[in-house]
């Protein structure tokens, strides 16, 4: 064994990361995945009447379960985002792309996607996007392939 | 309430990589280190609290390996949170509170050097909306900074000003992975990592871990001329569902603060676990610091960011202050996971 300093040769293995457990998603995430399926984008209502998108059980302030579900519409506004240029494994995007919340019409909070528009000089906060449907159906948040300008924005 | 105190620090010298000691070797000699400095051993510690992360370490259970470094035999009491240390000690504070033990050995730590951080970190995040979009962590930050440069809360000029003062100040941290910055001017003229962050607003990816002791009462006056008394700590969670929080802010932080009795009286120096430059601004507002308060004179996460012992140094960086008797008074903030979601407040005081 000797000093660990001295040591010449590191040991190197994989590092494989996952969260590998199996989840039941419940009947407000369950219900939203089902619906994006179907291309629709559901909402719920929370104790202040404010429409929180993606969907959440409980209220964020007063814990309260929450019930009443509704339609929002697949475009909105980037409230803030940030550019990625390293892409990593896993991610939506292939190529550089933007990180951002976007508050879909009709909703008063943001989610967060991935918005494909080339050059960080063709974002900035407040633009209108809509989502990007998968090609094939997928499960889940990923039947969302990515957010994309809309063209009244991309034409100024 | 028993009066309860931090009365020895140490922790290592911070550094990007770490390839030939692994987690155990590595922490072992600061564990070592901290009894050493108050004469104690193991057999005096009544609890043993740690946190660490196995996602970082790629191993499950990965904290009981490390417990090597304790040195487990005969059988300790023994537990771990995978959150920062500051987390492991108020779990031992509870514990001495509730007189289940009147002496901690609370420990800190992590090697982010052998994986990818950014991309380790995204297993923090909500598993249903966030997580499956493997968003980078300085891309989120990012997210952050951007909201508070649109509402007029911070400007890139501050931000450089923020990550100047923290690195200047890490010189004098013989502890510090980066010590010394450029001036703000040149700061500025740097390309950006994330847009609207450039490499200054980001903490260094660091190995390292930090290990305190805490006793209780005429225990704690055995063993430092001068505790570091923990006379308020509380910790508080905002939203993980970032996309319904307000950015710019992190209201957890002004309850945690004032649960901890932060404004019973002045605040002599602050230690706020901000990894990003513009998180400081956050925190200074949610804390309603004055301006003559002195803070993060380690430098802070800026300077080095171990995962999971970042926000634990805070506390260390303060209680070294007050038992030296530089300070009196002062206040050290934690915080765990992405864009200020968890935070913890302690103020911790001296004798006067």
């Amino acid at each position: 064994m000797g000093d660990p300093s001295s040591t010449q040769e590191v040991l190197r293995a994989p590092l494989t990361i996952g969260y590998d457990f199996k989840r039941t998603t419940g009947p407000v995430i369950g219900a939203f995945f089902t619906a994006l399926a179907e291309h629709r984008v559901l909402a719920i209502r929370d104790t202040r009447s404010r429409v929180l998108c993606p969907p959440v059980e409980y209220d964020p302030d007063s814990g309260d379960p929450l019930t009443e579900m509704l339609e929002v519409r697949p475009e909105g506004t980037v409230t803030t985002w940030s550019w990625v240029s390293t892409i990593r494994e896993g991610q939506p995007l292939q190529e550089p792309h933007a990180l951002a919340m976007i508050r879909l019409d009709g909703a008063d909070t943001s989610m967060l996607h991935v918005i494909d528009c080339g050059s960080p000089e063709a974002i900035s906060t407040g633009a209108r996007v809509r989502i990007r449907w998968s090609a094939e159906p997928a499960e889940g948040f990923a039947n969302i392939e990515c957010f994309e300008l809309l063209e009244e924005d991309r034409d100024g | 309430m028993r009066d309860v105190a931090i009365v020895s620090v140490a922790q290592t010298d911070h550094v990007r990589a770490e390839p030939r000691r692994n987690e155990v070797e590595m922490v072992q000699p600061v564990i070592q280190a901290a009894l050493e400095r108050i004469g104690a051993q193991i057999s005096d510690i009544g609890f043993t609290c740690s946190g660490s992360s196995d996602y970082l370490a790629g191993q499950a259970f990965s904290f009981v390996m490390t417990l090597d470094a304790v040195g487990a035999w005969p059988p300790i009491a023994e537990s771990h949170v995978e959150m920062d240390g500051a987390w492991a000690l108020y779990e031992a504070w509870v514990k001495i509170q509730a007189r289940q033990a009147d002496t901690a050995l609370v420990y800190g730590y992590s090697k982010s050097s052998p994986g990818d951080l950014p991309r380790v970190l995204t297993r923090q995040l909500d598993p249903y909306y966030y997580a499956p979009l493997w968003p980078d962590s300085v891309a989120m930050a990012a997210l952050q900074a951007r909201a508070m440069l649109d509402s007029g809360a911070i400007t890139e000029t501050e931000m450089a000003e923020i990550a100047h003062r923290s690195r200047t100040a890490a010189e004098s941290n013989p502890h510090a992975q980066l010590k010394g910055s450029p001036p703000p001017e040149e700061l500025l003229a740097g390309d950006y990592v994330a847009e609207p962050l450039r490499r200054h607003d980001c903490p260094p990816i660091t190995d390292g871990g930090v290990a305190v002791v805490l006793a209780a009462g005429d225990r704690a006056r055995q063993w430092a001329d001068r505790p570091a008394w923990i006379t308020g700590i509380d910790h508080r969670v905002d939203s993980h569902n970032f996309g319904a929080r307000d950015l710019t802010r992190a209201p957890s932080v002004a309850i945690a603060a004032r649960n901890a009795g932060v404004g019973y009286g002045a605040v002599e120096v602050a230690e706020l676990c901000a990894p990003f430059t513009h998180q400081e601004k956050i925190l200074r507002t949610e804390l309603s610091l004055d301006d003559d308060v002195v803070v993060n004179p380690s430098g802070g996460a800026l300077a080095a960011n171990p995962i999971m012992g970042a926000g634990l140094i805070r506390l260390g960086e303060v209680a070294q202050r007050i038992m030296s008797g530089e300070v009196r008074r002062g206040l050290a903030h934690a915080t765990s996971g992405q864009l200020l979601q968890q935070n913890l407040v302690a103020v911790l005081e001296g004798d006067s």
